[in-house]
């Protein structure tokens, strides 16, 4: 099976992060990691593979500092990485940045294409049903299984509430993966050292050919203005507990 | 303006969230002085549309067809592409629930359109629509605008607007049916039965008080410290997704939108971030205490009181303090 895993790198989740003038966030001094669905996407690809053969390809589009997260992917056991790089990728709505997705997947011909459900970024949600429509591929979200039959897939579905449903679709085709549907394996040395021999190819954005004009515009980016005045209790943990103890007995009444 | 909401039932039941989004097209439609018109989609359905038509819209389109009695994303596009070609909508809002995100961008992108997804909330500003969406797992928002033509798409999160608040139509709305063409060789999905996992083990909606944590634990040996918080208040442990993915505590126990929805009289939040998907499980309750060491935490946006600190300083001293009395 030839799976094409889409990852993107995102601010690591403990990054403090400063709102720009131009509508993003300060890259500099900040660490940048694997999108968490996506890493169960990965894994799950690497487990298709390890039970059906075949190649998993791990695709980034970013800046220069992707390649770091594509590594990341061929040390765990991918296959080849495709780096499309564009400096100005965070700045495409989704349906731009699917397209360009689609155009470099597309020339790979895959039986299957993974994402993680949504990235820890901008949190589109979008990518993966996107590029099912782009690539006119049958696809299913929120994946909690994946089970190999007949040329084909059944697949569990995760529903809202606690409700699952079992779906069968053929391939090729493209699925968006829950977190928590496997346990993320870590690269080992002998991984690591193995990917230093394995290819990332480099195409531009631009080379791909993408004619897009966007369908939204982010006006401005803020730090979100508060629902509740929150009161904070402060002192040493001993005296804050005391406080916090105090106030939902008396205050809020709730103990 | 013409607006389209797209309303979601399963099995002739509604998703309570279509009336959430029903809400906000209604204020939408006031302020923007547009045509309101709403959509329901399956088979057998038309029960559902008699009772939609007593909201205060201008038109319900049902649309029925063999093939979309049960949900696929192939069926829904290809039929409300159909309804969006016939009903012309500028706008099309839809509720953002886990089958939305299935087929919305699809039934976009068919069309060559953009969707703005997830929205929290938005504003009417000089004639213009701004939709306001989370970014950054909640840290930061986001006003989005639309470009290019209509129709534009797009879906608002759970608990972003209040059912409650729908309005009674003064007369019904007219119902029309709408036919769609719809092949089975054009639905390349197969939808098999719906089930649930093994029974749930502890009701957590009934909890009066939750104790719930979050990536701050660490690791799993640490559970038994908010465990022992959850006993001295007489409550139940709760977690975060993060938590039942690594195993820690099973995922009967998970707040969110793809666990259970909460609303407790008191409810501790320790060690959790507040991303958007767990903040929709829990936002409701009446009192929430939030203790994170990030004061910057978008958990604090919904806390009425909040510790800013070490919880394995901050939860011992509270135990202490209860086990005192």
């Amino acid at each position: 099976m030839k799976i094409v895993v889409c990852i993107k790198q995102v601010p690591a989740k403990d990054a403090p992060l400063a709102i720009t003038d131009a509508n993003w966030i300060r890259e500099t001094d900040i660490g940048f990691e694997m999108n968490e669905p996506d890493s169960y996407a990965l894994e799950e690809a690497l487990r298709l593979k390890e039970k059906h053969t075949g190649e998993v390809i791990a695709v980034s589009m970013g800046p220069e500092r992707v390649k770091q997260t594509i590594k990341e992917a061929l040390a765990k056991g991918a296959d080849r990485g495709v780096h499309i790089a564009d400096d100005k990728a965070h700045t495409l709505d989704p349906l731009g940045a699917a397209k360009s997705l689609a155009a470099a997947i597309g020339r790979e011909k895959p039986d299957l294409v993974l994402t993680g459900l949504q990235s820890e970024d901008q949190g589109f949600g979008q990518t993966g049903v996107l590029l099912a429509e782009l690539l006119g591929l049958p696809h299913a979200t929120i994946i909690m299984q994946i089970d190999a039959q007949d040329g084909g897939l059944r697949v569990k579905r995760e529903l809202e509430a606690g409700w699952f449903q079992w779906v069968e679709l053929p391939l090729p085709a493209m699925l968006t993966i829950q977190s928590g549907i496997n346990k993320v394996r870590y690269a080992t040395l002998k991984g690591i050292m193995a990917a230093k021999k394995k290819e990332i190819a480099t195409i531009t954005r631009e080379s791909l050919g993408v004619t897009h004009e966007p369908t939204q515009r982010i006006e401005r980016i803020y730090v979100p203005t508060k629902t509740k005045k929150t009161e904070f209790l402060t002192g040493t943990p001993k005296e804050a507990a005391a406080k916090l103890i105090e106030k939902l007995k008396h205050e809020a009444r709730v103990i | 303006m013409n607006i389209l909401l797209i309303t979601e039932q399963r099995d002739a039941q509604w998703n309570k969230t279509s009336f959430e989004t029903l809400a906000a097209a209604q204020q939408m439609a006031a302020e923007t002085k547009s045509r309101l018109a709403a959509v329901v989609i399956g088979k057998g359905v038309a029960a559902l549309a008699g009772e939609l038509a007593a909201t205060k819209l201008d038109e319900v389109l049902l649309v029925e067809h063999d093939l979309l009695s049960a949900y696929t994303p192939d069926g829904y596009t290809i039929a409300l592409k159909q309804v969006v070609a016939q009903a012309k909508p500028d706008l099309v809002l839809l509720p953002h629930t886990y089958q939305v995100r299935d087929f919305a961008p699809k039934l976009a992108a068919s069309l060559g359109k953009g969707m703005i997804g997830d929205c929290v909330g938005y504003r009417h500003e000089n004639g213009k629509l701004i939709f306001v969406r989370q970014m950054f797992q909640g840290k930061t928002a986001a006003d989005v605008v639309f470009e290019g033509a209509a129709p534009w798409f797009a879906t608002f999160q759970a608990g972003a607007f209040r059912a409650d608040l729908v309005a009674k139509g003064s007369s019904n709305a007219p119902v029309t049916p709408i036919s769609v063409e719809l092949k089975p060789e054009q639905i390349r999905t197969k939808p098999l039965e719906l089930f649930r996992e093994a029974k749930q083990a502890v009701d957590l909606t009934q909890a009066p008080i939750l104790v719930a944590v979050g990536r701050g634990i660490k690791a799993p040996e640490n559970i038994p410290l908010a465990e022992k918080l959850a006993k001295l208040l007489g409550g139940e442990l709760a977690a975060s997704r993060p938590i039942c993915d690594e195993g820690w505590l099973p995922m009967d126990r998970q707040i969110g939108s793809s666990g259970q929805t909460v609303a407790p009289k008191l409810y501790l939040a320790i060690g959790i971030s507040g991303a958007i998907q767990h903040v929709v499980g829990m936002k409701g309750s009446r009192t929430i205490v939030a203790i994170n060491k990030d004061q910057n935490a978008p958990i604090f946006e919904v806390a009425d009181y909040g510790i800013v600190g070490d919880l394995f300083e901050i939860v011992p001293a509270l135990n202490e303090a209860l086990e005192k009395k």
